[in-house]
């Protein structure tokens, strides 16, 4: 016990699953081991569904861990703790009180004496930009003053630990990177008494310029699978090399399949159940289309690809994996490059396309095969929704299965495999297809 | 602490300056303060039972008697507050709790408003013997559970929906549940529960002549108020003190429209949650006088100031660390006990009606009864299937006239208030005149004062439908029935629902009063449940009345869960 002085936080061995809708079980983190300590501040990236957003919970003590322990400062953590406070994605201010008011929350909540609460409030507002604004509402405010107002709301109550669960991400790109960096001035400076950052993000430049280490989880259930150290001095630059080599190595990180899957050989797509990426049709042929082109020619690196798109990490990863699903494109070492199929389907026609698509989806996608199968065998050609929501339930959260479903529903539609009606909620064959086996 | 408090005494005598807007609001003010005074004054009067209470058709005694009911009226929506406040407030914490509350209040929802009033006359009188107050209190109570039940399931829904994030917040910041309902559910709550309660007092004007005018057992008692007058005037068939008592009813409305619900919801605007809504907020010439005044000012800082020191009162002393943060695993044998208990409870109540059904009324009486009900709730679905034919391609036309729809508001509080005893010389008249069969005709009084609850919300949805599809529909060039089959029967149809429920639980409600309609000694009489209850509730039959009430109650818990409800998801999962 020792070696805990320097330590804020730490989680050992920590699992925690949701209920189905079946009353079945889904692990959403597996046996996690975490540490935060003192004068660091860490970035936990993943894709959806990698838990990462419940790690964070956890540590704020909104939700309790399954199993394992999680402790604060060597104290057992139940519940919301007064040192660790905690910066939203979507603000989270209350519509209703003026800026003053919502950073004197926690304080109030503390039982603070009013003017003691005042003198602190206005301190923490001029800090953060804000001083003037005190009786604004929020609503009179833009996306990056009411994040501010949310940072000054976390920082008044000075908080041994902050949380910032994608508090960028709300933000439009420029006003995201000035809140960034004067956060990090407020860090570095030691003008805050805060001791550990958490970022939650999906963002990788954002991770990279921000932290000191870097924690990448996988994927139903979440795990921690590596962690990659960032030893450059702050202020740093997102032009200098250093930098852009240690984005490159993030992003082959995070589009490599787990070593296990790997090894086996398997597909990573190789159930029903499967995750599957949250893009659209137009998107992804978009980015087929700029491979093909000058000046990528069938490769490119995933960051210049994010850089010319101007979609964001958490658009172009799902779209880059939904093509890798369909055989369209490969991923390899933070590369994305045209696979021949993808070739000879971004010289296609309309029509060519389409099949191209469907037959695609029918080898690669298990959800759309099974879909597909299971009309084939109905003489009416039709089946309710629910069915399917329900097998996807077995492996997903109610409303992930939903989206799972929707997913489905549009690539089956563009590839003709099969058609919904919104009316009855039923999935049918497509009419032509019909007419076909009356024939 | 200590210190601060001269502080804000000095801050508030600085700011106490008069000014020009100073000088017009206070003897506002001040008459408002001294004629509640005196309203309240004459409520203990002493009064033994059978003694006759005197009430004057002459006009000259309308404000007095408008002060007196209006006075009740703020009464009964101050102690709705207070039990949605708490009923709310238990029932969204505690579970257990919950399971019993929440079909407790389905069924007191259900429950027409005169039942109550029929059980609890002669407990509220023995309460207060020798005096008026007991008479007060059971009118009191008859608007209060006209007003109660709606509120508290407002309330209650909204604390339930409170969105995640700030919930989350809530609870980072460790709020405690005295701070959290004041800081976060009773706010987010605010919009929906001043909407409820505006139209809480509506529903109240509409009973007001039952309310005031007690008729149980043979006893005749009538309460100062506008409710008696309009009972006496029928009695007399006065048509001019009908007059009268319309515009002193409009009058009161305007009254406390302007000088409460305006200012209130004027101010309430902050509460709006959906930022992006482009509603416009509400205005209201007394706030803003309000406002300027440096007297009013510094009374509201120093009021603010005090009431937010009160949020301190029940402070959390842990943190997350405490071991009495821990989550202690209930065992699970208390919640299947305390099921049991509900259960028993449920049957021991079955059980008890059978032995009362089978002692006291028979079970004739009961398939007679039950009948009545299919009568009364054809009627209700006929006449809403009417009124919506009616309406609808109205409202439409009006919601899609933003001009219009802008002022339907405020006529929606009036025209729900009209109490449908104001019609029943026209209605009569007319009968007797044309010898028109009132099984038939009796039937509109029944949807009066409801079909605008239909009107209204479709008239909200015409007018929230975006303007880029009201363009794309004009540009596909969609006409005549296409365009409403496609275009706005769709659009409305959420809205329409909602009124619709609405409206059907009002009617069921209003057909106590409109199934037997008297003017002077003419009494009209349509077959039906509501009917039977009016007639019982005249001769005092206890074990009829419950009888009645509750076949109601099941007409009504039925139609809500099997076909409303129904209706309702259809139309929210469409709309999404």
């Amino acid at each position: 016990m020792s070696e805990t002085a320097g330590v804020l936080i730490e989680l050992s061995g920590v699992n925690k699953s949701f209920k189905t809708a079946e009353g079945g079980a889904r692990l959403v983190l597996d046996s996690v081991d975490f540490t935060l300590k003192e004068g660091e501040i860490v970035a936990l990236l993943g894709k959806s569904g990698s838990g990462k957003s419940t790690l964070l919970r956890i540590i704020a003590g909104l939700i309790s861990a399954d199993k394992g322990r999680a402790v604060y400062r060597g104290q057992p953590l139940y519940g919301p703790a007064s040192g660790i406070a905690m910066v939203f994605q979507s603000f989270a201010l209350f519509p209703w009180l003026t800026v003053q008011q919502n950073v004197e929350l926690g304080l109030e909540a503390q039982g603070v004496a009013p003017d003691e609460r005042e003198k602190r409030a206005d301190a923490v507002l001029e800090m953060i930009g804000l001083s003037g604004f005190g009786g604004a509402l929020p609503r009179e405010l833009s996306g990056g003053m009411r994040q501010r107002v949310g940072i000054a709301r976390a920082l008044v109550t000075n908080p041994d630990v902050l949380l910032m669960d994608e508090a960028f991400s709300a933000l439009d790109v420029l006003t995201g990177e000035t809140l960034r960096n004067d956060m990090l001035d407020l860090w570095d400076g030691d003008r805050i008494p805060t001791k550990g950052i958490l970022i939650v993000s999906h963002n990788i430049e954002e991770a990279v310029m921000m932290a000191d280490r870097i924690l990448i989880l996988s994927s139903d259930p979440g795990r921690v699978r590596t962690e990659i150290p960032v030893a450059l001095p702050r202020p740093r630059n997102v032009d200098s090399l250093e930098v852009r080599m240690l984005i490159d190595e993030v992003y082959a990180q995070m589009t490599s399949r787990p070593a296990k899957a790997e090894a086996a050989g398997v597909a990573e797509t190789a159930h029903i159940g499967y995750r599957l990426p949250e893009t659209d049709i137009g998107r992804m042929e978009g980015i087929l289309d700029l491979l093909a082109d000058e000046p990528f020619n069938g490769r490119a690196d995933l960051p210049m690809l994010a850089e010319e798109t101007e979609l964001s990490d958490e658009e172009l990863f799902p779209t880059c994996e939904g093509l890798g699903m369909l055989g369209l494109s490969q991923i390899e070492k933070g590369d994305i490059a045209l696979t021949p199929l993808g070739r000879t389907y971004v010289e296609a026609d309309q029509q060519l396309k389409q099949q191209l698509f469907g037959q695609q989806l029918i080898a690669h996608i298990p959800l759309a095969a099974h879909i597909r199968h299971s009309l084939e065998q109905e003489p009416s050609g039709t089946l309710p929704e629910k069915r399917f929501l329900e097998l996807l339930e077995e492996f997903l959260k109610a409303d992930e299965a939903e989206r799972v479903l929707h997913v489905a529903v549009e690539w089956g539609r563009y590839g003709e495999v099969y058609e919904y009606d919104f009316h009855t909620g039923r999935l049918q064959l497509p009419k032509s297809d019909e007419i076909e086996a009356q024939d | 602490m200590a210190q601060l408090y001269p502080q804000s005494l000095t801050a508030l005598k600085w700011e106490m300056r008069p000014n020009r807007w100073d000088w017009v609001l206070l003897p506002l003010i001040f008459s408002i303060i001294v004629s509640i005074a005196f309203g309240a004054m004459q409520m203990t009067h002493p009064y033994s039972v059978g003694e006759p209470t005197a009430i004057s058709l002459d006009p000259i005694y309308l404000p007095y008697y408008l002060l007196r009911t209006i006075l009740r009226m703020f009464i009964a929506l101050g102690f709705s507050l207070l039990f949605s406040f708490i009923f709310a407030a238990i029932a969204a914490k505690y579970r257990a709790a919950e399971k019993a509350m929440i079909p407790a209040l389905d069924i007191l929802q259900s429950v027409p408003i005169l039942g109550f009033q029929a059980i609890a006359v002669a407990p509220f009188i023995a309460l207060f013997p020798g005096n008026l107050l007991g008479v007060e209190c059971a009118a009191i109570f008859a608007i209060f559970s006209s007003q109660a039940w709606n509120m508290a399931f407002s309330l209650y829904q909204s604390i339930r929906t409170v969105p995640s994030e700030l919930s989350e917040a809530a609870r980072i910041f460790r709020l405690s549940g005295w701070q959290r309902f004041w800081r976060l559910e009773l706010p987010f709550a605010m919009p929906g529960l001043l909407w409820n309660m505006m139209m809480s007092m509506s529903g109240g004007w509409f009973f007001l002549v039952a309310a005031e005018a007690i008729s149980v057992s043979g006893q005749d008692i009538k309460l100062a108020g506008i409710g008696s007058y309009i009972a006496v005037a029928i009695e007399n068939r006065n048509l001019t003190a009908i007059g009268w008592a319309i515009a002193a009813m409009m009058g009161g409305i305007m009254l406390y429209d302007q000088l409460f619900f305006r200012p209130l919801l004027s101010w309430a605007d902050k509460f709006r949650f959906e930022e992006s809504q482009g509603e416009t907020a509400q205005q209201s010439w007394l706030l803003d006088w309000m406002r300027r005044s440096e007297v009013m000012r510094g009374f509201s800082n120093w009021l603010w100031a005090t009431l937010s020191r009160a949020l301190g009162w029940f402070p959390r002393h842990h943190d997350g660390t405490s071991i009495r943060a821990r989550q202690t695993t209930l065992d699970p044998i208390w919640e299947r006990a305390w099921d049991a208990i509900l259960a028993a409870g449920g049957l021991i109540a079955v059980y008890q009606l059978f032995v009362f059904i089978h002692r006291e009324v028979g079970w004739s009486e009961v398939a007679h009864v039950f009948g009545l009900g299919l009568l009364t709730l054809t009627r209700v679905m006929v006449l809403i299937g009417i009124a919506s034919v009616i309406w609808v391609p109205i409202a439409v036309w009006v919601g899609m006239r933003p001009a219009y729809s802008q002022r339907v508001q405020a006529m929606a509080q009036f025209l729900a208030a009209f109490p449908v005893n104001l019609l029943f010389p026209l209605v009569v008249g007319a009968l007797v005149y044309f010898k028109l069969n009132p099984e038939i005709w009796l039937s509109p009084l029944m949807i009066f004062g409801t079909q605008w609850y239909i009107a209204f919300n479709v008239v909200g949805g015409a007018a929230s439908i975006p303007n880029e599809l009201r363009l794309a529909a004009d540009n596909l060039g969609l006409k005549g029935w296409l365009k409403w089959k496609r275009f706005y029967l769709p659009a409305i149809f959420p809205s329409f629902v909602t009124g619709a429920i609405t409206a059907s639980g009002g009617s069921w409600n209003a057909s106590i009063v409109s199934e037997f309609v008297t003017w002077g000694p003419t009494s009209l009489v349509a077959t039906g449940l509501g009917s039977y209850i009016k007639v019982m509730t005249e001769k005092g039959d206890f074990h009829r009345i419950a009888l009645g009430i509750g076949v109601m109650c099941i007409f009504v818990m039925c139609l809500n869960r099997f076909f409303w409800r129904k209706l309702y998801l259809l139309a929210e999962d469409r709309s999404t």
